[in-house]
């Protein structure tokens, strides 16, 4: 099945930076398609990776703070407004190499004179071997969803960034305690969220460590540990497990055609969102491990939005 | 019943499953749980457009904890497929509905 109809711009993705960038480009009459990925229960699916979080309490304009998944939706609604059309689906395939653009969804081809690739970053797994057995089975990609599950019980939360430490915190209103596991000797947290750990009574702070590997028959029992200085191993008995120990951006899709770092993230022409190919464009986490927030991909969805705008009306 | 879809407590739950002329996909959710409000719209179609041939029916996991804990349930939303009053599938985390469909197709009968 394959559409004739060009569109102005196809923008896949739809987390902060995706959906402002529908914002914008649907307000200029481009009347965007956004291909916004499917549901799953990793940061992988339509709405990005606030879909996982609970409390946003630094996006501008919310006081009180606000729910991730409320928060996009909002995003969503504002985009919808303002005639952009959704396929809920994920892309399967890209061809960049002449225009108009074409972009797969199995397939089911779209084409359209611009892109704007927002495909953001997924949370990395640990990689180890009987990883998949124990996911819903003790191992969560999702603290928000399955923390109700751990009351009463002891856990652990591995990482030391903000995302860990928000887990944790939360993760303490249903577990008894809460063994965060930390590879270095330092948090990468940002001081407000460090000591929000330390505040809590039921959070243990566990330096130096790594996990090697899990113990269980049908559901989690354990995890073994390595200590990163000293090589010692030990075991830690818990039901469950909660991992955030970073991502990698979305641009499998996109290898060996867009340019891109050795980590994956998708090089731009410094100040704006312009890639190695005139008319696609990239915005939000896929393209920035730097800053990495709900507010910095919106902004730059609005700069792939104006970059976009003007240079299809320098193609006129 | 709005949509066609079953809401199922620790009173019907047994009742149900058992007797439910089609097999049954019971989807466990919350209301905290943003995967879970993903997949509903999903849920809702595929109850609409294969009425009479798979039910669909939800439990919502924070007012009855028993029968998630019955099940094994640990992660939502988790979707169990019961056939002739036995659980024959267990699916965890949210799926697209070309997924979930390909998921549930041993169960749905050939037409014709």
């Amino acid at each position: 099945m394959t559409s004739t109809n060009i569109h102005e711009v196809i923008i896949i993705g739809s987390g902060p930076a995706g959906l402002t960038a529908a914002i914008y480009t649907a307000r200029a009459n481009l009347a965007p398609l956004v291909i916004e990925g499917e549901p799953s229960s990793t940061s992988d699916q339509p709405g990005g990776q606030l879909m996982l979080t609970t409390e946003v309490e630094n996006y501008p304009g919310f006081p009180e703070g606000v729910m991730g998944p409320e928060l996009m939706l909002k995003f969503r609604e504002q985009a919808a407004r303002f005639n952009t059309t959704f396929i809920t689906e994920k892309v399967t395939k890209v061809d960049f190499s002449a225009r108009p653009f074409k972009v797969w969804v199995r397939d089911e081809m779209h084409q359209a004179k611009s892109i704007i690739v927002s495909t953001g970053a997924q949370s990395l797994m640990l990689g180890l071997e009987n990883e998949k057995r124990f996911y819903g089975h003790g191992l969560s990609s999702c603290a928000t969803c399955d923390g109700f599950f751990f009351k009463g019980q002891e856990i652990i939360v591995v990482g030391g960034g903000d995302s860990a430490i928000e887990e944790s915190t939360f993760l303490t209103k249903f577990a008894t305690k809460v063994t965060l596991v930390v590879r270095r000797d330092v948090l990468r947290a940002s001081k407000i969220m460090q000591q929000r750990a330390m505040n809590n009574p039921k959070i243990e702070i566990r330096w130096n460590s790594q996990v090697t590997e899990l113990f269980g028959q049908e559901k989690l029992s354990g995890v073994g540990l390595i200590d990163t200085v000293t090589g010692e191993k030990s075991k830690l008995d818990v039901t469950g497990l909660f991992v955030a120990i970073g991502h990698r951006p979305n641009t499998d899709l996109f290898k060996g055609i867009l340019d891109m770092e050795d980590s994956g993230y998708l090089k731009t022409k410094p100040g704006s969102s312009y890639t190695n190919i005139a008319g696609v464009f990239a915005c939000g986490d896929v393209q920035d491990h730097t800053y990495r927030q709900a507010i910095t991909a919106a902004g730059s969805g609005c700069m792939a939005a104006i970059d976009c705008e003007r240079w299809l009306e320098s193609q006129h | 019943m709005a949509d066609g879809i079953i809401t199922l407590t620790s009173a019907n739950f047994d009742e149900t499953v058992k007797s439910a002329t089609t097999p049954i996909v019971v989807d466990f959710w919350a209301e905290w749980c943003g995967p879970c409000k993903a997949i509903a719209p999903v849920l809702t179609e595929i109850a609409k457009e294969q009425a009479g041939v798979v039910t669909i029916a939800k439990l919502n996991v924070d007012d009855y904890g028993d029968i998630a804990q019955r099940f094994g349930v640990m992660s939502i939303p988790t979707l169990l497929v019961f056939n002739n009053g036995e659980m024959k599938k267990k699916m965890v985390g949210a799926k697209g509905k070309t997924q979930l469909l390909a998921e549930i197709a041993e169960f749905i009968p050939k037409k014709n």
